[in-house]
């Protein structure tokens, strides 16, 4: 794992997050949340969790981006109001990034580098995912289910009398 | 690299998603909050299973792999909430949602 590759990603992501919490209009947000998802992405493919990094791409960048710029057009009347920007949020997130940071650096434990591990091929998960964990991908499979029905269910039109 | 450095990072993703859902009043911002958390959550997972003592066993990439598609369904939930509140009271707002309040 290249250091070089390391800060780049971070900054690249960081930055992507902050612009995501901070633009004024709402579609620059969601672009640099795309950004972010693809940092994170990276970070998956530098940790050598490959398949992870795809389903975040196709899941978020593909689908959950595109899901959000839908709604920010269509609910877009209101989107150029202006949105105060409250700074209590902002002492909050410092405390609890602070205190984040002193309960990592603290712990001389997690100060350790990466072992040299074999591979993880799409081979092993699909096998893991059919034996350990078929009953979480079944009841995922009915969360999603339920999901998409209660989705469409709320966005349907409602009946005029 | 060691951990507590990823974990750093990821724990900065968490609380600028924290910002994002504190201080803005747009319920899309809201999600995309949200949304920053849980990708902060997926990297830890994903960053312990790589410093484990057992990789072979590939249960941190599993749970982030069922954490993505859970996301994935409170996206599209909440966004099509955000799309019936927008019709019915023509706002998205969260500060002018106060019908219920005492």
């Amino acid at each position: 794992m290249s250091i070089v590759a390391f800060v780049l990603i971070s900054i690249l992501t960081l930055a992507g997050a902050l612009a995501a919490a901070t633009l004024p209009k709402l579609i620059h947000a969601a672009l640099s949340l795309v950004v972010t998802f693809l940092g994170v992405a990276a970070f998956f493919f530098l940790l050598g969790a490959e398949f992870v990094g795809l389903v975040q791409v196709f899941v978020y960048v593909g689908a959950v981006a595109v899901l959000i710029v839908f709604t920010i057009l269509l609910t877009r009347r209101e989107a150029t109001a202006a949105d105060k920007f409250n700074w209590r949020g902002a002492v909050v997130a410092i405390a609890v990034f602070a205190g984040l940071v002193w309960a990592i650096l603290k712990t001389t434990s997690l100060s350790i580098a990466a072992p040299q591990i074999p591979a993880l091929t799409v081979k092993r998960i699909g096998e893991v995912l059919m034996t350990d964990f078929v009953w979480p991908l079944q009841c995922v499979g009915l969360l999603l289910t339920a999901a998409l029905i209660g989705a469409l269910i709320l966005v349907m039109e409602e009946k005029r009398q | 690299m060691t951990l507590s450095i990823l974990l750093v990072v990821s724990a900065a993703l968490f609380c600028i998603g924290l910002l994002a859902a504190l201080s803005r009043r747009h319920a899309i911002y809201i999600l995309i909050g949200i949304e920053l958390m849980l990708a902060a959550a997926n990297l830890n997972f994903v960053a312990f299973w790589r410093f484990s003592s057992q990789p072979q066993q590939p249960t941190g990439v599993m749970v982030a792999i069922f954490s993505i598609a859970i996301a994935a369904a409170e996206a599209a939930v909440g966004l099509a909430l955000v799309i019936a509140i927008y019709r019915h009271y023509r706002t998205t707002n969260v500060d002018k949602l106060n019908q219920l309040k005492g």
